[in-house]
């Protein structure tokens, strides 16, 4: 990004997979004039190959997924913000450089001009975004990238004043509108609801001026040291060429085209698309669409299924109960990485004087093909029945290791290593000596708990093929299609009479001319000529037991019992719109929600056509204190009713009367057609709420307007459409049930919201639909194939290996106080009886995480968390603390 | 006569504070070498005995470290890992040993500063209290 120095050969992001350098062929000497070659000299394992081309691969594919993302805006047409003319002008991008600690600056929030600290921020949303002229679309993730940005400043430091200069507040995900009042309260970012005009420098100050106005009073200027662009996202280039390549649509903006209601489905057969190349989104919405886009494939190529690779075939283990330790350890220099700042063969030799150490050696790189093969030679060669490893952290390379153990015949368990690169020559670059030593220590401790090591068997499971989706909506209904298209019977059980839920409800869509209840039609119908799909309608879940794989659910069908058994489960319980206790809903019928009026729309109702106004009010219920989330879906709805209203009733006057308009994506093209098109748009706050009386016969609504200096006006509408919030259904009993957690709102909450967005920490059970958080159609049905795809990626395994890192009961020292089923958040352990009437703990294998929390709390010392005895960690306590000799 | 340097065990959870500190080394963010760090799954593993068993065998200062409050990879695990800390800090104050030799800090997979910010902060502070003088019992 032009923003620090960095050598023609570099490694480009830190914390990347592979971690391995890259050569800069633009800049490297070597390729551009065959001079230098100094890397290919020094290189110690000969990786360097200039002569590396380009090469044409022919590969015969069945189907296509077209995932080719976006370019980030870079602000240079927009002179007026002093991009590329003042350096303390960044982009968020370069900002996101600015304030890590990989970055140029260390992650200090310096000016890029002076390198003096930057004291006040200014963050400018909607750049390249939002503008007629030229990206009309809504870049739909900078609202909350900004204020992520401005919260890192204020974390920094809290002196440093960051303000945010926004259009609308489109905190439209999960969960956003209460980062955004987090932002607000506990950080002290400032908002300021403006359009900004202008950023310039003065002649007298090294400050940049930003000119900017509000919707109340004449253009305001203020003084910044550096000034963000929330740069939107922008087409990907050479998009036009990939299209034509494939022979797929673009839209007018240069992304990809896909069909009604379906967000991967490009319209042509085989071809699917997913992320940011189909319409800009955030990381829950991009993993969740190519989760979908990944169903759909499976669904295609089959049959023949492709099976998940063939385990390498292990030599038989070699049974170490009875044999003495025997420890090999092996020390990694890691090129110059640790070898420059540890002085690896004192470590080596120090080990070799460790107890039951029978070997050690130094790798330049452990990690390497051939070392593998040298540890392997080493363990038959030495007789090793427990290797240590000191090199780098576990976390990324113990695998490796560890599928070399099994190559040579030993559990994978008998393994330890020793972090001495992340913490000794990383960190003590400029003291060796006290670096080494801890090498040494740590080196130590390793060995001490290798000696205790002990084999563990992973037990495999068999995993039943079959799925269960509970709520027959539009979720549910297409995630068990998906299921049963991609090979596995699906279960799907529905309260009401019919399937669809509240999509039944819904009669039209934007663009006008997608039919809701046409796609539904056709929806219905392959679920029912599908044989796979059993459909269970007035039915409701009565209990579950079992675990991933092995799921017993008992359904109670038109007051039958009947019992199902099936591998995992899929969520889509839905959600239903607020009944809103304001706005005297319920008390006059001229007031109905936006889901009641739909149907009226439909069949023409007599009151819409002798009305002279109808006002639509947004943000009913949603986004204020009881329910601070925002229901993303009515925004839309609104403008859907308003731009139907102004075109089948030419001389009704429409109002919308909202806090943010929210049309993230393409759909910010309908705000701007509704405002052609008459729509006249009237916003509130949250401390200036309009009223709505009853004035004799009339509605009377007030609306105090900001623009005016506050000044009221009065309408008389004929009809009030309420937008009421999406809430969520009790959900508590079934999240009691399947042992998944709740939000505050009320919604099930997923495993992970960015990177796990439709599974549920609880393996097994998947999530999708209104359940989740509020949505629209399309996003429902793009979640449901997400969710059915990670069903089918643990369906499509025929067993599971039970993790071993568990806890396990001495039944014989287990006093039934039941600590640990207290403690446990995954109803791990239960009580049971084992005879005599006495009764004890027992650990169910497949539910346990590992965590070790049970083990701390019993106080008859009964349980034992496997790999992390209390034994081991304390030998390594004992072994950290040993005087080193 | 050199400087004291304390002798420090650190428990770092393996979902947060264990990548916190890969973190501050892949970023080379230098702190002190004093402490020694012991990988757990969770911190709510960490047991007063650990905390104890370290003093006894001559550490001058113990440091837990795991996720955030809400951004436990078991739930809840840094919520049974404060409360068993905070009864542990009772019982040093009880044995003579001091609370503020036991140290419990958040510390996320993204904030290697962070990681070192407190190894830091938690080594000048066991060296203002100097070495451990375990009574006699």
């Amino acid at each position: 990004m032009g923003m620090g120095i960095r050598k023609a050969i570099y490694i480009p992001f830190s914390q990347g997979t592979p971690n391995i350098y890259t050569i800069d062929k633009e800049h490297c000497p070597k390729l551009i004039k065959d001079k230098c070659g100094l890397c290919e000299k020094i290189c110690p394992t000969g990786a360097i190959n200039y002569q590396q081309k380009e090469q044409e691969v022919q590969l015969e594919v069945g189907a296509i997924v077209v995932a080719v993302g976006f370019d980030s805006f870079l602000p240079r047409s927009l002179t007026n913000l002093g991009f590329g003319r003042y350096k303390d002008v960044v982009t968020s991008l370069q900002y996101e450089r600015l304030s890590s600690a990989s970055g140029p600056t260390g992650g200090h929030l310096v000016r890029p001009s002076n390198g003096e600290e930057a004291k006040r921020i200014a963050f400018i949303h909607c750049v390249g975004s939002r503008d007629v002229k030229n990206r009309e679309f809504c870049s739909s993730v900078c609202c909350m990238y900004a204020t992520k940005e401005a919260v890192i400043a204020k974390s920094h430091n809290k002196e440093i004043d960051t303000t945010v200069f926004f259009m609308d507040m489109r905190s439209f995900g999960k969960e956003f509108d209460q980062y955004i009042l987090r932002a607000k309260k506990d950080y002290g970012v400032r908002y300021i609801r403006s359009k900004v005009s202008s950023v310039s420098q003065s002649n007298t100050s090294d400050r940049l001026t930003l000119r900017y106005s509000t919707e109340e009073g004449p253009p305001e200027e203020e003084e910044f040291d550096l000034v963000v662009l929330a740069g939107g996202l922008h087409r990907q280039t050479g998009s036009s060429e990939i299209a034509e390549l494939l022979g797929i649509e673009l839209n007018r903006y240069g992304f990809c085209s896909t069909i009604p209601f379906d967000s991967v489905e490009t319209g042509k057969a085989g071809i699917f698309v997913c992320g940011a190349f189909q319409e800009p989104k955030d990381i829950p919405e991009t993993v969740t669409q190519s989760s979908a886009a990944a169903a759909r494939v499976s669904a295609l190529l089959r049959p023949p299924r492709c099976k998940p690779a063939e385990e390498g075939a292990y030599p038989p283990e070699i049974d170490i109960t009875k044999q003495p330790p025997r420890i090999g350890v092996f020390v990694c220099r890691c090129g110059t990485n640790i070898g420059d700042f540890v002085n690896v063969p004192e470590v080596v030799e120090y080990a070799r004087s460790l107890p039951y150490v029978v070997y050690a050696e130094e790798n330049l790189y452990s990690c390497s093909q051939d070392a593998q093969e040298r540890i392997k030679d080493k363990i038959q060669e030495n007789k090793l029945n427990r290797v240590v490893v000191a090199s780098c952290t576990p976390r990324t390379h113990q695998p490796l290791f560890q599928e070399t153990l099994r190559q040579a015949g030993l559990n994978k368990y008998l393994f330890e290593m020793a972090n001495i690169r992340e913490q000794c020559s990383w960190v003590h670059m400029s003291q060796p000596e006290e670096a080494t030593q801890k090498a040494k220590d740590l080196t130590r401790m390793a060995v001490a708990r290798a000696q205790i090591l002990q084999p563990l068997v992973e037990v495999p499971a068999e995993i039943i093929p079959k799925g269960l989706v509970i709520g027959g909506g539009l979720a549910g209904t297409t995630a068990a299609l998906s299921l049963a298209e991609q090979g596995y019977k699906a279960y799907l059980v529905e309260k009401e009479a019919e399937l669809g839920g509240n999509f039944r409800r819904l009669k039209f869509s934007l663009p006008l001319d997608d039919d809701p209840q046409k796609y539904l039609q056709s929806l219905i119908e392959k679920v029912e000529s599908n044989d796979l799909v059993e459909v269970y309608t007035e039915a409701e879940i009565k209990e579950v037991a079992g675990f991933i794989g092995n799921f017993q659910t008992t359904v109670l069908h038109k007051g039958k019992e009947v019992k199902l058994d099936h591998g995992a489960i899929i969520v889509a319980t839905g959600g239903v719109e607020l009944k809103p206790p304001e706005y005297l809903y319920g008390k006059d019928e001229r007031v109905v929600t936006g889901q009641e009026f739909e149907e009226l729309l439909a069949r023409d109702d007599g009151r819409i056509g002798e009305s002279r106004a109808i006002a639509i009010i947004l943000c009913v219920g949603s986004r204020e204190k009881e329910r601070p989330y925002c229901s993303r879906i009515c925004c839309l709805h609104a403008l859907k009713t308003a731009l139907k209203l102004r075109r089948g009733y030419p001389d009704l006057q429409v109002f919308i009367i909202y806090k943010d308009i929210i049309t993230y994506g393409f759909k910010e093209e309908y705000y701007r057609r509704a405002r052609e098109e008459g729509v006249i748009f009237l916003r509130y706050d949250d401390d200036h709420k309009p009223s709505l009386l009853k004035e004799g016969d009339r509605l009377k609504l007030t609306h105090r307007v900001q623009a005016l200096g506050g000044e009221e006006i009065v309408l008389y509408p004929d009809m009030i459409i309420l937008n009421a919030a999406i809430i969520p259904r009790d959900n508590s009993s079934l999240a009691k049930m399947l042992k998944v957690p709740l939000t505050g709102d009320g919604f099930f909450l997923e495993a992970h919201m960015k990177l796990r967005p439709v599974e549920f920490a609880t393996d097994g059970v998947f999530l999708c639909g209104l359940a989740h958080s509020p949505k629209s159609a399309e996003e429902s049905i793009t979640q449901a194939h997400a969710a059915a795809s990670r069903a089918v990626s643990l369906l499509s395994q025929t067993t599971i290996e039970a993790p071993a890192v568990i806890a396990e009961v001495d039944e014989e020292r287990c006093r039934a106080c039941g600590k640990c089923v207290e403690v446990c958040e995954y109803s791990a352990p239960e009580l049971v009886d084992v005879g005599e009437g006495r009764k004890a703990a027992r650990i169910n294998p497949l539910l346990c995480k590992g965590c070790g929390a049970c083990p701390v709390l019993c106080p008859s010392s009964a349980i034992t968390l496997r790999h992390f005895t209390s034994g081991q960690i304390i030998s390594m306590i004992d072994a950290a603390l040993k005087v080193a000799t | 006569m050199p400087e004291f340097e304390p002798r420090i065990i650190c428990f770092a959870c393996n979902w947060c504070s264990y990548p916190g500190a890969d973190l501050a080394g892949v970023s080379r963010i230098q702190y002190p070498p004093n402490a020694r760090i012991i990988r757990t799954m969770c911190s709510a593993r960490v047991s007063p005995v650990f905390v104890l068993r370290a003093f006894q065998q001559g550490a001058d200062g113990v440091l837990v470290t795991g996720c955030h409050i809400g951004d436990c990879h078991y739930i809840s695990g840094n919520e049974r890992a404060e409360e068993n800390i905070k009864r542990t800090a009772e019982l040093l104050d009880l044995l003579g040993i001091g609370k503020e030799r036991l140290r419990l800090e958040w510390v996320s997979a993204g904030e290697g500063g962070r990681f070192a910010e407190v190894m830091t902060s938690f080594v000048e502070q066991i060296k203002k209290l100097g070495k451990l003088k375990l009574k006699e019992i």
